[in-house]
């Protein structure tokens, strides 16, 4: 493959729970992709379908979930297609993954240096002494104070803070090529949450790993992703950078998400409202799944919102939206049959 | 109305008297219990505190977690005793009133709180939960009640027919204003709300910050507003107080408090809120190392030990909440002023 190859590439990704005509389609055709060393961020609200698309991207979706269809390229390799013994190798040293509680994610009886130092050796070979001294000094670059001392801790006896950092030293220990953090900060208190968000991005830059950011927080998209990609009902309905999707956003539900939420600094007698609430993802979606909710709707015409689902459309190179307002930009993909 | 509730008022200044006033409040919970239950430390999770409110106000309350926010909230509504201190509601001071006395305060002070469904009973209906308050004070005749728990159901954006409902068939969104509609029904005058949109999406903590704003104006409803979020708190808040570790370091104007804040912690949180503007990426001084054992506090100022501005005196002797004039307290040594 090409050097200018994207590092991942996800095409036409479909998740369902359960199955036949009850089926939750969490993620409903999903297309993007990352670069090398690139932070892209998935924001979106609760049910949009974001953490599952990040769980399907390493085949860690439980049953009854099931990845229905698609492709997730990574290095041109076919992550759906692999073998067991492929996906263990890709799994932790290629693609790593942190999650949003930090402790639940840690060995509650396994030193903490030794949870670190385990992928080390099992995976990278190092002895189990060579893997120790190598954990400690993963906990110093993660700012953990005195890392030789906390090595030896259980995670109980670590804050929430120390925990997501400890987590971050484990998913970068072998320095993967790409890292998806899914909702890294949301349980941490504020200035925890600023430290962290600074130390990932420290620790990818300095390793050249991608990161995939899913968060809920507009101020997280903005401080640390390249480009993001908005979800909303199983689907991505706008990806470009992150200038434009804060500054002059495509999509009606972008401009909802960026408009709805207070601005500290910025202070307005009323906020602005996105009316209604998300649709039931069991019924099949007919057209946009936003247009029940959508102030663009009369203007693109209610019959084409309601009774047809937009492709992405391109508005500008860079830029993709899938909203019927955006017609007469070039198309990326003619939406395929079947699509409802 | 106000009148019948309390006739004889200390002072007889009767509209000198705020809505909420609580003084050197302490709670405290004990930790690390030996052998007969003997506790060996206590965490103060209300550590002296002193506010009031005025009918027609906001006041926010922000801090982290664990800063004893939720807990100073419940204090506040009698929902919990405090171990020192008095909380006194129009007057009455609510740790000393009977309990006859106290139910009939509690009609007209409630509690808006963050998960509505945890206080929903999920086998009543709607109607029914959102009825019980009318129920248990004996307000009105049966219809009478069936058809303020209309009327509230339609002024939360609800509509009549969902009373019939049970809490399984509502949206996160929906119970929460289920949750303010059984606030309200009541018509409290003071209306404690502790993070009632932290469990929403954003697209409908709109919903609901819109709402509580408007039920608040029409009303002149007292409110504590009580969030982690500061730009929430700023959205909704005439004056903020701002906690860490039980106490209120400082108080202010809403507009004083974020444009001129004076407590060094207040700085810290203000500088953590990530910028929604990507040209204003990085550079966040995020406060130095971690949040200390909440039962081992530094001596003297208890921010010390993350304090950029740290100094002898901090150590020696814990800053009160200081006058800085127009309003605007800090606890700490260093404020301008100070």
């Amino acid at each position: 493959m090409s050097e200018n190859a994207p590092l991942l590439q996800v095409r036409d990704l479909r998740t369902h729970f359960g199955t036949g005509p009850d089926a939750v389609r969490a993620v409903n055709g999903v297309d993007l992709s990352v670069d090398r060393g690139e932070v892209l961020g998935i924001v979106g609200e609760s049910g949009c379908g974001k953490t599952v698309l990040a769980l399907s991207i390493l085949r860690l979706v439980d049953a009854p979930g099931r990845i229905v269809s698609g492709q997730v390229l990574f290095e041109g390799q076919d992550v759906l297609a692999m073998r067991p013994r492929a996906l263990t190798a890709l799994r932790g040293r290629d693609i790593a993954m942190i999650f949003q509680q930090p402790k639940a994610s840690l060995d509650p009886v396994m030193r903490i240096g030794q949870q670190i130092a385990e992928p080390l050796r099992l995976r990278g070979g190092r002895t189990r002494a060579e893997a120790w001294r190598e954990a400690v000094e993963l906990l110093g670059a993660v700012g953990i104070p005195n890392p030789e001392e906390k090595a030896r801790a259980y995670p109980h006896e670590i804050s929430g803070g120390q925990a997501q950092r400890v987590m971050i030293a484990t998913a970068l220990a072998l320095k993967p090529r790409l890292l998806i953090a899914d909702e890294p900060t949301t349980a941490l208190d504020v200035t925890v949450q600023a430290q962290i968000l600074e130390l990932l991005r420290e620790r990818c830059r300095a390793l050249g790993t991608a990161l995939i950011l899913v968060t809920h927080d507009i101020g997280v998209i903005a401080q640390m992703a390249d480009r993001v990609a908005v979800m909303y009902a199983g689907r991505v309905v706008e990806n470009a950078p992150v200038a434009r999707i804060l500054g002059d956003p495509a999509h009606p539900y972008t401009r909802g998400l960026m408009r709805s939420a207070p601005v500290m600094g910025a202070v307005q007698a009323r906020l602005q409202e996105i009316p209604g609430g998300i649709p039931d993802l069991t019924r099949p979606l007919r057209g946009c799944a936003f247009a029940p909710r959508c102030d663009g709707r009369r203007q693109a015409g209610p019959a084409r919102c309601d009774g047809q689902t937009p492709p992405p459309f391109i508005p500008a190179p860079g830029r993709e939206a899938r909203c019927w307002l955006q017609d007469g930009a070039p198309a990326a993909q003619p939406a395929p049959a079947g699509w409802s | 109305m106000s009148a019948a509730l309390s006739p004889a008022r200390p002072g007889g200044a009767a509209s000198r008297v705020p809505l909420l006033r609580a003084a050197g409040l302490v709670v405290r919970f004990p930790v690390r219990a030996g052998v007969m239950g003997r506790p060996k430390a206590w965490v103060h999770a209300v550590d002296g505190v002193d506010l009031t409110v005025q009918a027609g106000e906001t006041l926010g309350l922000v801090g982290e977690s664990g800063c004893g926010k939720s807990t100073l909230g419940r204090t506040l509504l009698a929902l919990r005793r405090a171990d020192e201190g008095s909380v006194e509601i129009e007057g009455q001071r609510v740790f000393e009133l009977p309990p006859a006395k106290l139910k009939a305060l509690r009609r007209h002070a409630q509690m808006v709180f963050q998960d509505p469904v945890a206080s929903l009973d999920p086998r009543r209906t709607v109607g029914s939960s959102v009825r019980m308050g009318l129920d248990l004070h004996g307000i009105g005749t049966r219809a009478e009640r069936e058809a303020a728990v209309a009327q509230v159901l339609r002024r939360v954006g609800l509509r009549p027919e969902h009373a019939e409902r049970f809490p399984h068939e509502f949206s996160g969104g929906q119970r929460q204003r289920v949750g303010i509609a059984r606030a309200l029904v009541l018509e409290p005058r003071l209306l404690v709300c502790d993070e009632p949109v932290s469990a929403l999406d954003v697209s409908v903590q709109a919903q609901i910050l819109n709402l509580l704003k408007d039920v608040q104006a029409e009303r002149g409803l007292g409110m504590v507003f009580i969030s982690h979020n500061l730009a929430v708190v700023e959205h909704m808040a005439d004056r903020v107080a701002v906690m860490y570790y039980g106490r209120i370091v400082e108080l202010a104007s809403r507009e004083m408090l974020y444009a001129d804040p004076q407590h060094p912690y207040t700085r810290a949180l203000l500088a953590a809120v990530p910028s929604p503007d990507p040209a204003q990426r990085g550079g966040v001084a995020a406060p130095a190392g971690e949040p200390p054992d909440p039962a081992r506090l530094p001596s003297g100022c208890r921010f010390r030990s993350r304090c950029p501005l740290a100094m002898p005196r901090c150590a020696a002797e814990e800053p009160p909440l200081l006058d800085l004039g127009q309003g605007h307290r800090a606890a700490c040594w260093a404020a301008r002023g100070a």
